[in-house]
């Protein structure tokens, strides 16, 4: 088993005919992931990558029975491609888009609250169940099938850890890139929710990053609702403090946001921290030991 | 993006929120004249510069304050004098602080009570928040810090904007006398729809003032904008002030890169913000200091990869440079090619560590081998680390 994705997943890209979306639906269909179709408003009726292309989401849902899509369409339009896809009641909707201007985003976060759909992202690599299906752009190779878990706010960083861990012999159950907004449609805490409940997930590993309180808010479910074992890094530990125009940022997150703010909060809650970045992998076998040994 | 207080004040008027009439001055000569077109017994001359805390900055040597109250046209020359061309350092600036360009010259009023306001996008309500305070003044952020509970906010739809009674409960907490209650509703409602309306991400009034007379006024205005929105909002983007930023910061971000410069000798070329991230990390627990950040992005082609070199190397303080790539939409071939093609174009006077990883690893590492180009080949993060941190020292 696995999360939110697996080799039943069956997944159309909005903006299929654009140049990324093209080349990433096809890097999708040969990980093996079950592309089913495409949407491009007024290019229905075309096909790429011998997949058939709708103008809107709900006809390529009725004619391809999809139940997630992947979101390529440029950032002025991006939110309404969620909106759609939210609307044409998509399970999972998993944008990966860059540049969303925020304000997009908090008028769409309501409608997904109220909606039986779930988002990943924006701005994010997507996810992937190793060797199942991959929604996004992320490298295939550098994954392995296996019992970690995965998520992060970052996307490189995640390739990271994934590599490590592949290179020390865990696989994983499913990544998760939640995306690096500030407005995203998934946290930490509802994946952590999803892997400590999938019985093939055995242990969870995430990477943070500075800014806001996501990382802190994790650690505090973590303590009490995960019995998993957990490992963490957060980037960012040495980013001097930049220029800043005004209080307010400080003023709202009350004292979070900082680096040692975020790994108090995670040592606080028995989290395993991975020191370096050359270190993420090793701080979860450390973590999944530490359990074992405890018994 | 940021823009100068007297920028946002101009915002803020045509969006019907009160603010003082004021000038620009660019010479001391104008700021004399400013005070006298202005008429009032009491003009503060403010430095504009993209930074905050300049009430309690100074300028090194003189003393002199950023912002400073003049009874006279006299009074206004020699302070514009003590700005004008002036290096201002603030809590918020760095140690290096910031030239001043310009000041601003604004009528004064007859305060009552200073309070605190500002409006961002709160991550953790998932939409815009309106937050204000009854400590007004220079001690903000102590305030939030020590006693939360002086922090009022109230978060609201972007479309539907502030509603008239959560205005009317800011008004009612922030004890204001129920005569300014209707000021306050239309003050506060029409801030959030500016707010939303330029895209801004912070809008921060500090201090919000209390006039003698009962009325709100923002005596102050600082505002950044959300730069993915800026592609609608031309007007906002017309008031960008390239003085302002650093040079190589501004080269970055035509090319397509985000880049800030650090102070440190070893720099660094990665793609992905929290790698990019780590990596400087990385740098510093191998006991080197990073010279810079830069994220060349996702889908960086050729040009913008060597135009990341050059940037590095336009820093004088570089002493050896840490490439660390993790190839996703970004391929390693892209990177190799780019290294060759700096190191023709370019020239590299530095030692250069280079480590790949992702998509087209192998095809990356054998343009590189080919090409005869002088780099150092790391495999993975520590042994990448150890070896500029060496380079750089040596």
């Amino acid at each position: 088993m696995s999360i939110l994705v697996n080799r039943d997943t069956r997944v159309i890209c909005q903006g299929i005919t654009g140049k990324v979306g093209e080349f990433h639906t096809r890097g999708c269909l040969e990980y093996g992931t079950r592309m089913v179709g495409g949407v491009t408003p007024g290019k229905g009726g075309e096909t790429v990558a011998d997949l058939p292309v709708f103008n809107t989401v709900a006809e390529a849902r009725d004619a391809t029975g999809c139940n997630a899509t992947m979101i390529f369409v440029p950032p002025p339009f991006a939110a309404d491609a969620i909106l759609e896809a939210i609307g044409a009641g998509i399970e999972l909707v998993v944008a990966v888009t860059e540049g969303i201007p925020v304000l997009d985003m908090a008028r769409v976060l309501p409608v997904l609250k109220d909606s039986g759909s779930r988002l990943i992202g924006p701005n994010c690599p997507g996810i992937i169940t190793p060797a199942e299906c991959k929604i996004g752009i992320m490298p295939g190779y550098i994954h392995t099938p296996g019992n970690v878990g995965v998520m992060s706010r970052s996307g490189t960083l995640t390739y990271e850890a994934v590599w490590q861990l592949t290179q020390l012999g865990h696989g994983q159950s499913t990544c998760v890139g939640l995306g690096g907004d500030p407005l995203v449609g998934s946290s930490f805490i509802d994946i952590l929710t999803l892997f400590e409940a999938d019985p093939d997930t055995h242990a969870i590993l995430m990477m943070g990053e500075i800014g806001g309180s996501a990382e802190e808010e994790a650690a505090e479910f973590v303590k009490h609702h995960v019995t998993k074992p957990v490992a963490a890094f957060i980037a960012g530990r040495t980013a001097p403090p930049g220029k800043r125009m005004g209080h307010a940022g400080a003023i709202i997150s009350g004292g979070k946001g900082t680096a040692e703010a975020k790994l108090a909060a995670l040592a606080d809650a028995g989290i395993e921290i991975a020191e370096s970045p050359a270190d993420m992998a090793a701080a979860m076998v450390r973590a999944i030991e530490k359990r074992q040994a405890a018994g | 993006m940021k823009i100068h207080e007297f920028q946002a004040k101009d915002l803020l008027r045509a969006a019907g929120v009160p603010v003082l009439d004021g000038r620009v001055a660019k010479t001391p000569d104008e700021a004399a004249a400013a005070f006298t077109a202005l008429g009032t017994p009491v003009c503060a001359v403010k430095a504009q510069i993209h930074a905050g805390g300049r009430g309690k900055g100074q300028v090194p040597g003189t003393g002199q304050r950023g912002v400073e109250l003049a009874k006279s046209a006299a009074d206004a020359e020699r302070i514009a004098a003590g700005l004008l061309n002036q290096t201002l350092v603030t809590i918020q600036t760095g140690p290096a602080g910031q030239t001043v360009r310009q000041v601003f010259v604004e009528s004064g009023c007859d305060i009552d009570r200073e309070l605190y306001c500002a409006i961002l996008v709160d991550r953790a309500a998932g939409s815009p928040v309106l937050i204000a305070s009854t400590a007004g003044g220079m001690d903000i952020e102590e305030v939030a810090a020590t006693t939360p509970e002086l922090i009022l906010s109230e978060p609201f739809d972007p479309d539907r904007g502030l509603a008239g009674w959560q205005a009317r409960l800011l008004a009612s907490k922030l004890e204001l006398p129920t005569a300014s209650w209707r000021h306050a509703e239309a003050f506060f409602r029409k801030l959030c729809r500016a707010f939303v309306s330029l895209d801004a991400s912070l809008l921060e009034v500090n201090p919000l003032v209390l006039t003698k007379d009962g009325a709100l006024v923002a005596l102050d205005a600082k505002m950044t904008f959300d730069d993915n929105a800026l592609f609608r909002h031309k007007d906002v983007l017309a008031l960008r002030d390239e003085a302002e930023e650093e040079p190589a910061e501004i080269r970055a971000a035509a090319a397509g890169l985000s880049y800030v410069k650090l102070d440190g000798t070893i720099g660094c070329l990665v793609n992905g913000a929290g790698l990019a991230m780590s990596t400087m990390d990385l740098v510093k627990l191998h006991g080197g200091e990073p010279a810079n950040f830069l994220d060349v992005g996702g889908g960086a082609d050729v040009n913008q990869v060597t135009e990341a070199f050059r940037i590095i190397l336009s820093d004088a303080n570089v002493k050896a440079i840490l490439v660390n790539i993790f190839g996703g939409i970004m391929r390693c071939t892209t990177i190799a090619n780019a290294l060759v093609e700096a190191s023709t174009t370019v020239g590299f006077s530095v030692p250069l560590v280079v480590r790949l990883e992702g998509t087209e690893v192998e095809e990356g590492k054998k343009i590189l081998a080919e090409s005869g180009t002088a780099i150092i080949t790391a495999d993975g993060l520590t042994d990448a680390a150890q070896k500029v941190v060496a380079a750089s020292k040596a």
